[in-house]
């Protein structure tokens, strides 16, 4: 412990020393462009991570969710709009989305250790991985969904008669938000025994 | 006279072959059927009618005759049954229908086949869209001459010679 103590003085007045052989004009300049690059490269990798290539980039996503994704109207429609995964997995607002990532993290253990690396296995924990993604939406009140279906905008004339009833009472409300309704809606449902409304 | 024999059925296999080569009584690239494509022929292949839409007005259709399942007055596109969740359900059930004003499935849904009541829907009428679907707004392909109960009495009554 002392001896840890006394490595940490040391940088510690490494640090508060001012530089001998460096100019202040190279170290200011020098520490912006290193910033640049860095936050740069920071966000490329963030971006990189964030598209539809690379979450079917294993076999996991790929032969599992994004196959059933394939059929639904969030991923081929008349207008050739995609919603593709992280449209709705991950927030688009930079300090939810670094939330969001680095509870990721668990993804990354679960892919080294072959969680759901088998159909039976993901067809197992499909009931659990479901209720985190309701869980979430639940709570931040179907943010993701929101990004482009807002309510303001809606024209109840243009619904169905049975959906504009239901967004103009439950959703206009806010007693219940998207997800309460929308299971289900871009992948197969696991067992819905006791889920609320099923 | 087995000279004979031999050169026959050299002629016959000759023949035979040209014979059937030869045009058929019939045109081979007949016009095809009048039903589902109108127009082409056999060998043809017309491009396929656009799927219409199905009919989304939420109103309940006349039944052709009280048993006949009713038809689903609305879209279902993305709505899944199986072994885990049934969508249908979700608004129909008993437990739901108060909820969403949706029609409950009838009585003889939650029965087995002996007429014994059941706790939850029948495992035997649970696919939904195996007697109900929704219909589209289209030209019957095939005309047919149906005519309901009441029609059928009218006519009846009509055919009568009247007193």
């Amino acid at each position: 412990m002392k001896s840890l103590l006394a490595l940490l003085k040391d940088y510690w007045s490494v640090l508060r020393r001012p530089s001998v052989h460096y100019s202040l004009g190279f170290l200011t300049l020098g520490g912006f462009i290193a910033g640049v690059i860095f936050w740069g490269g920071f966000n490329t990798a963030l971006e990189a991570t964030n598209t539809e290539k690379f979450c079917t980039s294993c076999h996991e996503m790929r032969d599992n969710v994004f196959v059933e994704l394939q059929e639904t109207i969030h991923y081929t429609n008349r207008s050739g709009v995609r919603a593709t995964c992280p449209d709705c997995h991950v927030p688009h607002e930079w300090t939810h989305k670094i939330a969001r990532k680095m509870q990721a993290s668990k993804e990354v253990w679960g892919k080294l250790f072959g969680t759901i690396s088998t159909r039976d296995k993901f067809l197992g924990m499909r009931r659990e991985l479901a209720e985190h993604e309701w869980a979430r939406l639940k709570a931040n009140d179907s943010r993701e969904c929101r990004n482009c279906h807002n309510f303001e905008f809606m024209d109840f004339t243009r619904q169905g008669k049975r959906a504009a009833n239901m967004h103009s009472t439950s959703l206009a409300s806010g007693q219940a938000t998207c997800i309460d309704c929308h299971k289900g809606i871009a992948h197969k449902l696991p067992d819905m025994s006791g889920v609320k409304g099923w | 006279m087995n000279y004979r024999v031999l050169s026959l059925l050299a002629v016959l296999l000759v023949w035979l072959p040209m014979a059937f080569a030869a045009e058929p009584g019939y045109p081979l690239d007949a016009p095809a059927p009048d039903g589902r494509r109108v127009g082409g022929t056999l060998t043809q292949e017309l491009p396929a009618p656009p799927i219409a839409e199905d009919e989304n007005k939420d109103l309940k259709r006349e039944r052709n005759y009280p048993e006949q399942p009713p038809t689903i007055p609305h879209s279902i596109r993305g709505y899944g049954i199986d072994m885990n969740s049934n969508k249908c359900l979700t608004c129909h059930s008993r437990a739901n229908s108060a909820r969403t004003q949706a029609p409950m499935i009838s009585i003889t849904h939650y029965m087995d086949r002996d007429g014994q009541a059941l706790a939850a829907v029948s495992p035997r009428r649970y696919f939904c869209n195996q007697c109900h679907v929704p219909q589209k707004d289209v030209k019957p392909l095939v005309n047919n001459s149906f005519k309901n109960i009441d029609q059928v009495l009218q006519d009846e009554i009509n055919r009568q010679p009247k007193p």
